[in-house]
């Protein structure tokens, strides 16, 4: 019987989620089972439609998985705009207030929902559904482990929605990019190990001899998120049927695990995890092997040993002893290394391509996530420098920085892996319309410029602000004067990450309509046909 | 190059590549994180450090979950300006007990580490209602729904019991009395001889404007009102800190 025991499974899980609303000590955890539990009986009822007693149809094990990839790709579209339209939210409450509602949409509740929807609810699912389809093409292998991969998917899906309505609920652990309660953490590793075992699995019943370099950098990622989260998180709940629980360390080693947690999520789950997806879509859109295979070596174990030790730039001057700080500016800085060597290897592949550039708005849209990468891979090892991040902390020129490596690399990279995609996993000859691409691209880019340049003038400004005196030796801004100071950047910022949101929106019109099978009627792109030449 | 024709033997081999990239990725972490639970010199030692009052800690609950650290950091740097601007540079010893650390990373508003004593608890009951009541400039959102909000906790020496079990040194008497500490730290008619001499220098009476219950305000309010005051910066030694 097709999903009989999945469905068992589910409405016992279901039914736990019952009595731990029932039973829970406190308020948001018996909300947050309520939401758990209406879930779980939606995920049972769709099964139990899906249900049949027919004997199942022989799957073709030499035939890709591409089941969950579809519906991977629609979930990362549909999370992003999620994600980024929360983002341009809580910027329009920076500079008006009155935006707010509370208790449930204040800013402090929305800020960890648009950062993790963007991060793990677009990136990952991103991350997911690229990682099934690179593996499988590059190992020529079906993925491992039958309905692991939908387990994966749904499960991830599962605790994105938990921990989404866990922030607004205000069941948060504080932790930046790390801030759901101690269930939902072990749900996702639970996740985490079936989504290793799944890509592992597959690696090992690989029918090339080789590795391919994408899947090095997608292993490590997984293997190295599994060790962050799990040690970050650890912690002690105040009661099994709570939601609250109290960090395992305290203080500064508190603040040192969760910036060696952070800053990794940005080196691995942001950065890997993406390179790999560098490494198998821009030379395949391009057409073109990779440009150095010696490179991709060195730069991948430079870069995954280099990474974990730059944690401590975020405490800067702060109560983490000395040394810690100096060891973790002096490997971020030599980080920018490995960092531009994937740039290089990733912009150098489109050698003897470059044309393209001009003539194909998904490989445009691909040297420009690359290019942000260079960019925000220089940036952040300046502003590690001890003296820069002085002035640089506690101000909106992290924002900046850490928006032109979101924006600029994780988006642009994942938008061109899914625009080359979509039309692959639902057989269409091409995309519904490529002049919407390029709508889409302007659009980001645009938006981008904007962010970023909007965040370093005000926070620089405001750094600079913060540390003014006059002759006589007095602080010359109250801190109001500088919150006030920042207002016309605010509605600036929230400019750019309009736009931003509006070529993702774009995107989702044209990725629908492709899936539905549709082909716009428009002009070829200028140069993308040869121009005929009058003979002589 | 022998080197990288050897590295095909990884590239061959997944269990040697995942081993490989865990043990690379592991480094760092040891190096920098294992030294600072076994180093003396990590957090100086300081007089008057204690954990937090039920109350206080119920607070601090309260300001995890509204995410207030998003905007507000509670880490002086040792600059003339943030000294002079906002107090003493934090210490490390001061957030010893705070399991998560609240340090932050930003500040849309001004560093809190040594909020305590600074305004009355009027102000902060008022502010946290309506912030542009009293500071025009402010983006802060409203949190009033705090004031209407009583402190729902049923068993709250669960909570003291969790943090001991990481380490925070709540003693059993402390435990014993961690739901009475809890309303009567609010409670202007309380008897409270009991919770000062256990929780030194905690602030207590009626903190939100009604004594007629124990909300989430009051909570919060105790919490913000002792930030940076348990050390006395007086008798701290400065060179005793220097690392």
């Amino acid at each position: 019987m097709k999903f009989g025991t999945e469905t068992v499974a589910l409405s016992l899980f279901a039914f736990a989620a019952l009595v731990a609303a029932g039973f829970g000590v406190d308020e948001p955890f018996r909300q947050h089972m309520w939401v758990l539990f209406i879930v779980l009986v939606g995920f049972t009822a769709i099964l139990l439609r899906n249900t049949s007693f027919a004997p199942a149809a022989p799957i073709d094990p030499s035939a890709y998985m591409d089941g969950p990839i579809r519906y991977g790709a629609i979930a990362t579209m549909f999370w992003g705009v999620v994600g980024m339209l929360v983002g341009v939210v809580i910027a329009l409450q920076l500079a008006y207030p009155d935006l707010n509602i509370q208790p449930w949409f204040n800013f402090g509740r929305l800020r960890p929902l648009h950062t993790s929807g963007v991060v793990f609810a677009f990136g990952g699912n991103a991350l997911l559904c690229t990682s099934m389809y690179v593996v499988q093409r590059t190992c020529r292998a079906r993925l491992f482990g039958g309905n692991l991969a939908w387990f994966v998917f749904w499960g991830y899906q599962l605790f994105i929605v938990m921990a989404a309505t866990g922030y607004l609920l205000g069941i948060t652990e504080s932790r930046e990019y790390a801030e759901p309660e101690w269930y939902v953490d072990i749900w996702l590793t639970i996740v985490w190990v079936a989504y290793l075992l799944l890509f592992l699995g597959t690696i090992l019943k690989r029918k090339e001899p080789h590795i391919y370099v994408a899947n090095w950098f997608y292993l490590s990622f997984i293997v190295t998120i599994a060790m962050l989260h799990v040690v970050n998180n650890l912690s002690m709940p105040a009661s099994f049927l709570g939601s609250k629980s109290y960090s395992a360390f305290s203080g500064v080693q508190d603040a040192l695990t969760q910036w060696w947690y952070g800053h990794n999520a940005v080196g691995f789950f942001l950065t890997a995890g993406f390179l790999g997806m560098m490494y198998y879509f821009v030379p395949k859109q391009a057409n073109r092997p990779v440009y150095s295979y010696r490179l991709s070596i060195i730069h991948f174990w430079a870069l995954i040993f280099l990474y974990i030790w730059a944690g401590p730039h975020h405490l800067h001057y702060t109560a983490l002893p000395d040394w810690a700080q100096t060891l973790g500016m002096v490997f971020s800085i030599m980080l920018w290394m490995p960092s531009w060597g994937g740039m290089i290897n990733g912009l150098m592949t489109l050698s003897g391509a470059w044309d393209k550039i001009r003539t194909d708005p998904i490989i445009r849209m691909m040297v420009i996530a690359i290019a942000f990468y260079g960019m925000s891979t220089f940036e952040g090892p300046m502003m590690s420098i001890k003296s820069v991040n002085s002035l640089s902390h506690y101000t909106d020129w992290t924002i900046g920085h850490v928006h032109s490596g979101a924006l600029g690399w994780v988006g642009m990279i994942s938008f061109g892996a899914i625009y080359y995609m979509v039309p692959k996993l639902w057989n269409r000859e091409r995309l519904y319309s490529l002049r919407l691409v390029t709508w889409h691209f302007w659009l980001a880019t645009l938006g981008i410029v904007v962010y970023a340049a909007v965040m370093w003038v005000s926070g620089i400004m405001q750094g600079l602000m913060w540390r003014e005196y006059d002759e006589q030796g007095f602080l010359v801004y109250s801190f109001a004067e500088t919150v006030a100071a920042m207002h016309p950047y605010y509605i600036m910022r929230a400019v750019g990450g309009a736009m931003y949101l509006s070529g993702a929106l774009i995107m989702a019109w044209n990725i629908t309509m492709t899936i539905l099978g549709h082909q716009r009627q428009e002009q070829p792109l200028p140069g993308s046909v040869p121009a005929l030449q009058p003979a002589q | 190059m022998g080197l990288m024709d050897k590295h095909a033997i990884i590239e061959k081999n997944a269990t040697l590549l995942l081993v490989g990239s865990l043990l690379v990725v592991t480094v760092g972490g040891i190096v920098e994180i294992a030294p600072l639970f076994y180093l003396d010199n990590t957090i100086e030692k300081v007089e008057g450090m204690r954990p937090y009052s039920p109350l206080e800690l119920a607070g601090r609950n309260i300001y995890v979950r509204e995410g207030c650290y998003l905007c507000h950091s509670q880490m002086i740097r040792p600059f003339r300006d943030e000294v002079e601007r906002y107090g003493h540079y934090s210490l490390a010893a001061e957030s010893m007990y705070d399991h998560p650390f609240q340090w932050g990373s930003k500040r849309t508003g001004p560093d809190l580490a040594r909020v305590g004593d600074r305004y009355s608890n009027d102000w902060h009951v008022q502010h946290l209602s309506d912030p542009r009541s009293v500071v025009p400039e402010s983006i802060m959102p409203k949190y009033a729904f705090l004031k209407d909000t009583p402190i729902q906790v049923k068993d709250f020496s669960t909570h003291l019991v969790a943090n001991r079990r990481v380490g925070v040194p709540y003693s059993d008497d402390m435990i014993a009395h961690a739901n009475a500490d809890l309303m009567a730290q609010a409670d202007p008619n309380a008897d409270t001889s009991g919770l000062l001499s256990r929780y030194p220098k905690a602030k207590v009476g009626d903190l939100d404007g009604n004594p007629q219950q124990v909300t989430e305000m009051d909570a919060l309010v105790a919490y913000l009102q002792m930030l940076g005051t348990l050390v006395d910066f007086k008798h701290y030694d400065e060179a005793a800190g220097y690392r």
